[in-house]
């Protein structure tokens, strides 16, 4: 019998079209030959396979057109666990997170560290205060200096001063005010005036707050200076009000014109006033005076952003300082002038009155 | 939420029912119902939309053969049942691509399932050896094999449709086909 013939016969056999006599012989056919009985149950399977694949096909085929159906997009975004995209990334991610925070840390606090931001100090706000260059060690001149001065038979200091600052007479007796930051820390105190004469001075009383000092002259050789001819302004000055300082950024007196820019100082600082004035480290401590020669300021400092910009304390917190010296600490007394007798004279007039009650104030500290 | 997500939902014997009655609307019903909870699981955990659409279509063959077989029991929920699929089905995949992250982000409970799944690849494996071999079939013995075999026609209407002459060549033609078509099954 040939395959093909076969085959033949087990198709009909299995899908039962077979005659019931040709099964019946085809039966006993099989159970006489194994070959025959495995090839038919092969054959079966293959056929079957083919068949469920036809199934698989046709069901896909359904899925797929229900499948068209489905807005998939919508509901992906609908399903899609948003929040939970940050805990993903936290958790596939977060040692790299870890680290990266870390070093951002580290570089936001160096940096801080580096520009000086960590410290209290503004780095924009200069005092100005005069660190004087360290006194030199040569001999000769040291020799020649001392030897000039007990020549000269004045008064006064024989090293050189470690800051300078500049402070102004309050009374003729010999109270002056300049800056708490010039005179912190110091061991002695002298003030100098125009023409060069020093006299010691004692600290009698600071107001840290407002940046103010009062020193009191008590030098036997300081003689009285007279009635101060300015007066000190309570009230609040204007803006744009034509203002001018007098100081020793350098040995002689300088003056230094402006006006005032702000009713706030540094950072907003209702205690001070901003100014545009021309101020160099030794200016603090200097009168800031108004046209009529009257005192609204006292200098504390300058921006090292803005050049041209400074600050001074307001008159009336001086005032408030003033008052708040306790009485035991004056030996004489504080009276202030009010009477201003500057008010009718030019302004170079003005000055040339004034030079008398501007000092230097030179700090020494070991 | 998308009106998709409140479709429907077709009791538990309504399906095993329906797949046995090969009904078309319940078969839809099923697929509807239950494609977001899959589509959630997939996107959720590193897959897509389409990745979710093979899933799922893989889990829907898979209950449907398991009930046309009759071994189906409803011992658990259907949904269970399909999610524990997808999801075994889903953690093979992301091994296979490489791209399992060591935990799987879960929104149903689930069942062991692997033998099943287990079963349903060695099955789906001879269905695309089937298919592969098939393919490099070639014409006209591709077609004579899905008229007579899959889709049952009569050997006469193959006849008409290639337009042999006498019935015996086309046996023949059939006989030499069906050899061939083992051959190529057989050699994968």
């Amino acid at each position: 019998m040939k395959d093909n013939q076969l085959l033949e016969m087990i198709e009909s056999y299995l899908s039962g079209e077979m005659p019931a006599g040709e099964r019946a012989q085809f039966d006993a056919l099989r159970k006489k030959d194994a070959t025959i009985d495995t090839k038919i149950a092969e054959h079966k399977h293959f056929t079957g396979l083919l068949k469920q694949y036809n199934e698989r096909l046709s069901l896909q085929n359904r899925l797929d057109e229900i499948h068209e159906e489905i807005d998939v997009h919508t509901l992906k975004d609908d399903l899609m666990a948003h929040p939970s995209w940050v805990v993903q990334m936290w958790r596939h991610h977060h040692s790299k997170i870890s680290v990266a925070a870390s070093i951002a840390i580290f570089a936001i606090l160096l940096t801080l560290y580096f520009t000086g931001d960590l410290s209290n100090r503004d780095p924009r706000f200069l005092q100005l205060k005069q660190d004087v260059e360290r006194l030199k060690k040569e001999q000769p001149a040291l020799g020649n200096k001392l030897n000039d001065i007990i020549k000269s038979n004045k008064t006064g200091p024989t090293i050189s001063a470690k800051f300078r600052g500049t402070g102004f007479a309050l009374t003729g007796n010999g109270y002056i005010v300049t800056n708490y930051h010039v005179v912190n820390g110091a061991d002695s105190v002298y003030v100098q005036n125009a023409e060069g004469e020093s006299f010691r001075t004692k600290v009698i009383y600071t107001e840290p707050q407002y940046d103010v000092a009062i020193l009191e002259i008590n030098d036997p050789a300081f003689k009285n200076l007279g009635t101060v001819p300015y007066s000190f302004k309570k009230a609040k000055s204007d803006l744009g009000e034509n203002v001018y300082t007098l100081g020793f950024p350098g040995d002689d007196l300088k003056f230094g014109p402006g006006a005032l820019t702000a009713g706030t100082g540094f950072h907003g600082d209702t205690t001070e006033y901003e100014m545009y004035i021309p101020v160099n480290p030794g200016n603090s401590g200097g009168p800031v005076m108004d046209e009529k020669g009257n005192v609204i300021g006292v200098i504390t400092g300058k921006q090292t952003q803005t050049s041209g910009v400074a600050f001074a304390v307001k008159s009336n917190y001086l005032l408030k300082a003033i008052q708040s010296i306790p009485a035991d600490s004056l030996s004489k007394s504080l009276n202030l002038s009010t009477k201003n007798t500057l008010a009718s004279l030019s302004r170079t007039q003005q000055i040339k009155k004034l030079r008398n009650y501007v000092f230097m104030v030179k700090v020494y500290n070991q | 939420m998308n009106n998709q997500l409140n479709v429907e939902m077709p009791t538990d014997s309504e399906v095993i029912i329906g797949i046995l009655n090969n009904s078309d609307s319940v078969l839809k019903k099923l697929y509807l119902a239950y494609f977001p909870m899959v589509l959630q699981l997939v996107i959720n955990n590193n897959g897509d939309e389409d990745e979710a659409k093979d899933i799922y279509q893989e889990a829907i063959i898979v209950l449907y053969n398991k009930v046309k077989r009759g071994d189906f029991e409803l011992s658990s929920k259907l949904k269970t049942y399909i999610y524990s699929i997808c999801r075994r089905l889903w953690l093979k995949r992301l091994k296979q691509l490489n791209r399992y992250g060591g935990d799987i982000k879960d929104f149903q409970e689930y069942l062991p399932v692997e033998d099943e799944v287990e079963k349903h690849e060695e099955r789906d494996m001879q269905l695309n050896k089937m298919s592969d071999a098939l393919k490099l079939l070639g014409e006209p013995c591709k077609t004579i094999m899905e008229d007579f075999y899959m889709h049952n026609r009569s050997m006469q209407e193959i006849c008409e449709r290639f337009g042999y002459t006498n019935a015996d060549n086309a046996k023949t033609q059939k006989y030499k086909c069906l050899q061939r078509l083992k051959k190529l099954f057989f050699q994968q």
